[in-house]
């Protein structure tokens, strides 16, 4: 990130190291993930220690300190997905794109994450495709919708 | 319009608003909080569009809520006026809806809602799943736009506050949370004016202290709090002001909601009441002329369920990892920035206006025990319950206290998905636990569930089948834990990743008798020697399920034996005479071990088959077993 926009997102919280959490999302929402140069230079511009935003980064489950994927395929493992068969989807991503879960695909055509809820749970189990959300999933309609990610992928 | 400059003032406008209203102005309103997962946000589009297309866009509005509750059979929407009661509708179905419904009044039969006999039901209020629930804080979610304050003033909204400010003192106030007997709603069913009196009573030697509402909402499998954030923010705000008035006035209160970073709508759509409360004056300095000053701000989490622990939240705030710290000295003497804080839970907040306007009496009058003069005496009110996983219809339910599981679960919830047998219902998320059938009987409050091994918990209620793993779920809990767990006591860290690899190798069919008698011990370790309420209850679902399910535990561990259909290392899948040979599970098979030609009985070759459990899905003959 340059400085102009790094600055920018500092500004904007007004440099409060109180606000280093809301700092690294800004980062992150940018950049996609968080990288280890604008860590560092937040560390230089708030005064703290690299130590205190490293910890930070890698507390927290919101933060990717690798690069993420095109496309973004979070799975729900929450109680009400888990019970309703989250694992399975889970699995079937793996499979399909030979990626672990938090991993990235070697192409970087897909990152697959997992989240503890979404607030979605009777609609479970549950995923959300870059951005989309979709309920009561099941290995059909998996299929369908990475398929069609695929697809669309091919097109452009 | 300006600010509202005192609370004759705002009575005023009140007046003014609904003076203004035309009853019969149609509205649509569309639940665009869990439904959007069933393409919700379509549907809104659809509607805009078509009533442009007729012209019709100033005359009828169309609301974008909260959750309705009744997910299960989302995307809903509601009629107004008249609260006409669609569920499932398709983008495909708005234009029939504005020709037939907005237009020309006539019902769609097949939007509607049919109990089992065909009886028609038009209203959400008739439906059995809405009818037999008390709705007092997600009521007006099917009508109120939550982008809308006038929405919020015109029910009403800001009434409690107007009281509060012209007629009543802080320790009022005080007294009266604390006579009716509330609870916090985040778990720990804290008496919520107990609380408030000791914040209060805290010394602060610059008058500040902090007003936290938490809406982290951790419980995986819970959504209460999303819903009313996202349903009704204003309700949560009038709280917090409330609460600022009566903890901090005279003084300098200061404000903070602390929203799970999984909650964009959330977050969005208290950032735009926020603004709103602000124009008006109900934030800021000198509210309503009364001389109260406060505000609010937003901080989000970043994914870390510890986080919704009281000092771990504190500590994020502060603008450190979120690890909670001993609490020798409590949060209400010393809490953020080491000044007096009161923390509570978002339902906890939106019951306040509710009793500040309606009375104490009317509120004890709802829920379970006494609690005149002993604030720990019973449960009163309602609790909001997310109830998913295998019940017929999922949502959101409202109930008095001391509502039976089995009225929740069956009357409300309509009993087993697809005729299956009940198995457990989980309650109290990570920290609560498992319990069996002959509970169900058992009503639900603070102590009830308490005395059997679980605990009311945030609200999350998980039902499960004859196909879930009792052995499974413990796993999945501890599972949670371990991961979730903050890492500074070495019970809590160490202890989880032992509970987790010995339960994995009972899961993977590798485990020993002595095993359980482990498990205890261990469990006792972990629940004693942790430091916050994480460490201390993370054995609960362990122990609850060992409990009252332990022949599962015991088959697992001498007869290798998965009664669930869950553990893939002791389950095998095989295809039945059902099968109608249609090809569909041989090509989906990832493992390409399915056999056979069309028309005929197809064959798994168990030596290749992974256990993906592909093939049971995709079957629509129901020809595959799990053994
Ligand atoms: C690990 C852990 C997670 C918690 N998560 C939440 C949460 O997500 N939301 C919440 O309101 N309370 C949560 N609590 C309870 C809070 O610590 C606190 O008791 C509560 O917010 C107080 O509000 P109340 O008295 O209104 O319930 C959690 C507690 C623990 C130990
Ligand atoms: S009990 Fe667990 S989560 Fe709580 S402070 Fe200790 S290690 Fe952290
Ligand atoms: S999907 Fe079912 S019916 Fe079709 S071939 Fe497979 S087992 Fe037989
Ligand atoms: S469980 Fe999976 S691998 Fe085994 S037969 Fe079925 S689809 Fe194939
Ligand atoms: S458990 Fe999956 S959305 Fe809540």
């Amino acid at each position: 990130m340059d400085d102009t926009k790094l600055n920018t997102i500092l500004d904007k919280h007004h440099r409060d190291p109180a606000e280093l959490l809301a700092i690294l999302m800004d980062i992150q929402a940018v950049e996609n993930y968080l990288p280890k140069d604008d860590m560092k230079q937040v560390a230089k511009e708030l005064k703290i220690p690299f130590s205190k935003v490293y910890s930070m980064a890698t507390f927290f489950a919101t933060f990717s300190l690798e690069p993420r994927g095109k496309h973004i395929c979070t799975v729900c493992m929450g109680t009400a997905c888990h019970v309703r068969g989250a694992a399975r989807l889970v699995d079937q991503v793996q499979r399909d794109f030979e990626v672990e879960a938090g991993g990235t695909t070697d192409d970087m055509f897909l990152t697959l994450e997992t989240v503890n809820c979404v607030g979605a749970c009777a609609l479970g189990p549950l995923m959300i495709v870059d951005g989309e959300y979709h309920g009561n999933m099941d290995a059909g309609k998996l299929d369908r919708v990475l398929r069609k990610l695929k697809k669309q992928d091919a097109k452009e | 319009m300006a600010r509202i400059d005192s609370v004759s003032e705002l009575e005023k406008y009140r007046a003014q608003l609904v003076a203004h209203r035309d009853p019969e102005r149609k509205a649509i309103s569309v639940c665009t909080s869990g439904c959007i997962a069933y393409g919700a946000d379509k549907l809104v589009d659809a509607f805009r569009q078509g009533l442009k297309a007729r012209g019709l866009d100033d005359k009828v509005d169309v609301k974008t809520t909260g959750c309705h509750g009744f997910c299960e059979r989302g995307p809903l929407v509601v009629i107004h006026p008249g609260n006409l009661f669609y569920q499932r509708v398709q983008p495909g179905d708005v234009d029939e809806i504005l020709d037939e419904t907005i237009e020309k009044g006539e019902n769609i039969d097949r939007l509607m809602f049919h109990l089992d006999d065909g009886t028609v039901m038009a209203c959400e209020d008739d439906v059995p799943f809405y009818k037999n629930q008390k709705r007092l804080l997600l009521k007006d979610n099917s009508s109120l736009d939550p982008y809308s304050i006038d929405d919020y003033i015109a029910l009403g909204g800001y009434g409690a506050l107007g009281k509060v400010l012209a007629g009543m003192k802080p320790d009022e106030v005080v007294t009266t949370v604390k006579d009716s007997g509330l609870r916090g709603r985040g778990g720990g069913g804290f008496p919520t004016g107990v609380k408030w009196e000791s914040c209060r009573n805290a010394p602060s030697d610059d008058g500040v202290r902090y007003i936290i509402c938490n809406a982290d909402e951790g419980d995986p499998g819970a959504f209460m709090d999303r819903a009313l954030l996202e349903g009704n923010p204003h309700a949560v705000i009038e709280g917090m002001i409330i609460g600022a008035f009566a903890i901090g006035h005279p003084g300098k209160p200061q404000g903070y909601v602390y929203v799970r970073n999984e909650y964009p709508i959330a977050v969005e759509r208290l950032g735009v009441a926020l603004e709103q409360a602000r124009e008006k004056g109900l934030l800021g300095d000198d509210i309503l002329g009364s001389g109260l000053s406060f505000d609010i701000r937003i901080n989000k989490g970043g994914g870390a369920f510890v986080c919704g622990e009281s000092t771990a939240l504190m500590a994020s705030i502060e603008g450190d990892v979120g690890e909670p710290r001993a609490k020798h000295i409590h949060t209400v003497e010393a809490g953020l920035w080491d000044k007096p804080t009161n923390l509570n839970n978002v339902e906890s907040w939106a019951n306040v206006p509710l009793i500040l306007d309606r009375g104490v009496e009317w509120f004890t009058a709802i829920g379970t025990g006494d609690v005149r003069g002993n604030p720990w005496g019973g449960s009163k009110g309602t609790k909001i319950f997310a109830l998913v996983g295998k019940v017929n219809n999922t949502g959101l339910v409202e109930v008095p206290m001391g509502t039976t599981l089995r009225e929740i679960i069956y009357d409300i919830g309509g009993g087993i998905k697809d005729g299956k047998e009940f198995k457990a219902v989980q309650t109290g998320g990570p920290s609560g636990g498992c319990l069996p059938a002959d509970k169900l009987d058992l009503p639900v409050d603070f102590d009830e569930l308490t005395k059997v091994g679980s605990m009311m918990g945030s609200g999350g209620m998980i039902v499960m089948d004859e196909d879930t793993c009792m052995v499974d779920v413990a796993r999945y809990f501890l599972h949670f834990l371990a991961d979730e767990s903050c890492g500074k006591c070495i019970t809590c860290r160490e202890g989880l990743v032992q509970l987790c690899s010995i339960v994995d190798r009972i899961c993977e069919g590798n485990g020993k008798p002595e095993d359980l008698e482990l498990l205890d011990e261990l469990s006792e370790t972990v629940s004693e020697a942790s430091l916050c309420a994480l460490g201390q209850t993370a054995p609960n679902p362990l122990r609850s399920t060992m409990k009252y399910f332990r022949e599962e535990y015991e088959e697992h561990i001498n007869e290798k034996k998965c009664r669930g259909g869950v553990c893939k290392s002791l389950i095998t899948y095989s295809i039945n005479d059902k099968c109608t040979g249609c090809l569909i599970c041989k090509k989906k098979c990832p493992q390409q071990c399915i056999s056979g030609e069309k028309d005929k009985l197809h064959v798994i070759d168990q030596s290749n088959c992974i256990k993906c459990g592909v093939c049971m899905d995709v079957c629509k003959y129901d020809a595959v077993d799990v053994n």
